[in-house]
């Protein structure tokens, strides 16, 4: 018994971390699709989303107009800024080739000379790039990447650029310049959120159809199961009459059939009958798949209300039909939202159903179908696209758990605790 | 006509239909069949006391008929003929299909699965229901952890597939690898191990669920018995396991049948994640492949699945008869 305090608080400590760390484990996923979803796409594969917050380096071409150089000597000249007119950024290094975008810090001038090298004895004539601070003479090395000597002397310049860090910069040529020079500079450019991803999948990827389809196949096939279950929910509950205990056990029964089982049988018949791939089919489908756990946890709910009032209610000669709408509908809601909630997540998540009895179309898509068949088909890598629908589709559910979560544990509890 | 307007007339016609059905019925069977009559008004009275309780089953009985008692029989039915349906060819489909090597594959997965995810969602569950039990931020925590549960399980893939991303820019796997040094890899081809990472996606969604209902049974248990404990001298585990686990087994294994019944329907994540490639199948999945193409097959790989169920079906009625 000694020491417990001391025991405890240590004790807490640990519970606390762990908590968190299984926390943040939960959470990471999630997190990482949701700030992706609002990044710029080709910033999502230049750095990773938790270092999205910092600006990205990236390499950067340019290729200012040749009109405004000008003859200063003996050489030509074309100065101008690399962000162009009115852009800004800093630049981090520079360069005259693509091989080597930064070759070159800012402040410095690379230059490219034509030089005579002695090779063993040879004279041969050979480009070299060299980089050396602005406005200071050139300094070569002593020999070239073969090890043949350079003389120096015999230098001519070809070409060379100077940036400093603003982006300003000075081209060099020997030649006239005719055509448009290609600077190569690497900067960094701010992280760059935004809705456009969601913009895009909203107006060209059609993802705003399967939005409203979705919604389309949801409310329906939430509200009228929830109807038809209360009743039988009632009659389960309150009424007596031969084989009750027995529809009990089937209802019971039922919840743990699974699905698969009804797909082919069931669009079988709705073809048959003229119903088909449609709307009407899938409503009709989430109503039967619905009923059991709405009948199990109504009636559930239900039987635990005070006898009491229903009996007092029928002595004072009200119908059945009377003190189920006027007392046991009423004092039903809590069980009535929690199933409503359930059945609400469950069509708007559902990808089974909605495969087998919607047709496969883009007029009819749900969303998790077109995420799954269309988007991740022909979308695959551009993950700018896919975590914007990803999100639009979780959105909604999102926030009715969040608002009804109570409704929504109530439910669990009375399901599944018996 | 619109998709929008269908369904606006349809909760019309429906909630429309459905409260003219019953209250119409109820009407028809009071005022026109066993109306009261002055001589006789305990007799009519009784007569519909008798017939009431099936006007109000009627809808939802038809419906579950239909739509779930049917499909069991016609299933069954369907599965003994072959492709086409034209031709009776009695367990031909379940022979054809156990002598494969994927549907051998697709049934070890589903093996492994229900070995797996039921287990650690559970533990999971549990461990974390425990943690937050007397934590200020208890709630919180739940709450976030739970909140999985509203993804969808293609959400859920997306979510986890940027996970496992190859490219050490997106997945924070592969970041994890290259931290290290290590070349990244595509956790999804890796064989055997790939059916691991599909399954923390469904551990991942469900753990919220078990902890939900594990934390209201801990809540459930009585003071008492765990006052007694610490006067007993017993240390946190040992009230853990000896004390709590005990009194709340019964609900531990609903939260884990419930689970493992889930996990037997769950096609959406293989369907998503791999297609079932890299021998990744699943039955569910295996039976998504099959339908519309060989309904024989689709079903019968369906029934499959039934007669695993079925135990946990039984067992479930047991228990709820129990209680009557």
């Amino acid at each position: 018994m000694d020491n417990i305090a001391g025991q405890k608080s240590s004790l807490s400590l640990v519970t606390n971390a762990s908590v968190v760390f299984l926390v943040l484990l939960w959470l990471i996923p999630t997190v990482g699709l949701l700030v992706s979803s609002f990044r710029d796409r080709d910033q999502i594969s230049e750095t990773s989303w938790w270092t999205s917050m910092f600006p990205v380096e990236s390499a950067f071409r340019v290729q200012p107009d040749a009109g405004g150089a000008t003859q200063e000597g003996d050489v030509f000249v074309l100065t101008g800024n690399v962000f162009g007119e009115d852009g800004s950024g800093t630049v981090s290094a520079f360069g005259i080739a693509a091989r080597t975008p930064g070759a070159a810090a800012p402040g410095q001038t690379i230059a490219r000379f034509r030089v005579d090298v002695d090779k063993a004895g040879e004279i041969d004539n050979e480009r070299i790039v060299v980089s050396y601070p602005a406005g200071e003479a050139p300094t070569f090395p002593a020999t070239d990447d073969d090890g043949n000597a350079i003389l120096a002397d015999t230098a001519v310049l070809d070409r060379s650029l100077s940036i400093v860090g603003n982006g300003d910069f000075t081209w060099t040529s020997g030649k006239e310049i005719s055509r448009a020079p290609s600077l190569y500079f690497i900067a960094e450019s701010p992280p760059d959120f935004g809705l456009q991803n969601y913009r895009q999948i909203l107006t060209s990827d059609n993802m705003d159809r399967a939005f409203i389809n979705t919604l389309t196949v949801t409310i329906p096939a939430t509200i009228i199961p929830i109807l038809i279950a209360a009743f039988a929910a009632y009659a389960l509950a309150w009424m007596d009459f031969k084989g009750r205990g027995f529809l009990i056990a089937m209802v019971v029964g039922l919840l743990v059939v699974p699905l698969q089982l009804a797909l082919v049988p069931l669009l079988t018949l709705h073809n048959q009958v003229g119903i088909g791939q449609s709307f009407v089919g899938i409503w009709l489908a989430h109503t039967g798949f619905g009923l059991p756990l709405a009948i199990y946890l109504l009636r559930n709910y239900m039987v635990g209300l005070p006898r009491d009032i229903i009996e007092s209610a029928k002595v004072d000669g009200a119908t059945d039909f009377q003190v189920f709408t006027r007392i046991v509908l009423p004092l039903s809601f809590p069980a009535l939202a929690s199933f409503a909630i359930f059945q609400f997540l469950w069509t708007w998540n559902d990808l089974l159903v909605a495969k087998v009895f919607l047709p496969s179309n883009a007029e009819s898509w749900v969303m998790t179908v077109k995420i799954a068949d269309d988007l991740l088909g022909s979308r695959g890598g551009d993950w700018g696209i896919l975590s914007a629908a990803a999100f639009v589709s979780i959105a909604v559910p999102l926030v009715v758990f969040f608002a009804m979560q109570k409704y929504l544990v109530r439910g669990l509890l009375a399901g599944s605790v018996k | 006509m619109s998709p929008i307007l269908q369904g606006i007339l349809t909760i019309a016609f429906g909630v429309g239909g459905c409260v003219a059905y019953f209250y119409g019925s109820n009407w028809v069977l009071d005022k026109v069949i066993f109306p009261p009559k002055p001589d006789d008004n305990g007799r009519n009275i009784n007569r519909a006391t008798i017939v009431r309780p099936w006007l109000f089953l009627f809808p939802a009985m038809f419906a579950l008929g239909l739509y779930l008692v049917y499909p069991v029989v016609g299933s069954f039915y369907r599965s003994l003929f072959n492709r086409a349906g034209d031709e009776f060819i009695a367990f031909g489909n379940y022979t054809q299909m156990f002598s494969e090597e994927g549907f051998r594959i697709a049934l070890f997965n589903n093996f492994l699965w229900v070995l797996v995810v039921p287990a650690a969602a559970t533990f999971f569950g549990l461990l974390v229901a425990q943690l937050t039990d007397k934590l200020k931020w208890g709630n919180i925590a739940k709450s976030l952890i739970f909140m999985p549960m509203a993804i969808s399980f293609v959400g859920a893939s997306l979510i986890w597939k940027f996970v496992y991303a190859n490219d050490p820019d997106i997945g924070i796997i592969n970041a994890l690898r290259d931290f290290f040094g290590a070349a990244p890899v595509d956790p999804l081809q890796i064989p055997f191990w790939n059916n691991f990472f599909l399954m923390v996606i469904l551990i991942w969604i469900q753990t919220g669920f078990a902890m939900v209902i594990l934390s209201a049974a801990l809540r459930g248990i009585p003071e008492e018995t765990i006052e007694a404990a610490i006067i007993d001298g017993a240390n946190p585990f040992q009230i853990f396991f000896k004390i709590k686990v005990p009194q709340i087994m019964g609900t531990i294994v609903v939260v884990w049948t419930t689970i493992t019944i889930l996990v037997l329907k769950v096609f959406d994540i293989v369907y998503a994640m791999t297609g079932g490639n890299f021998d990744t199948e699943i039955l569910p999945s295996y039976m998504m492949d099959y339908m519309f193409r060989d309904d024989g097959r689709a079903t019968a790989v369906a029934f499959v699945i039934m007669i695993i169920v079925l135990p946990v079906m039984i067992w479930n009625i047991r228990q709820a008869r129990k209680e009557m």
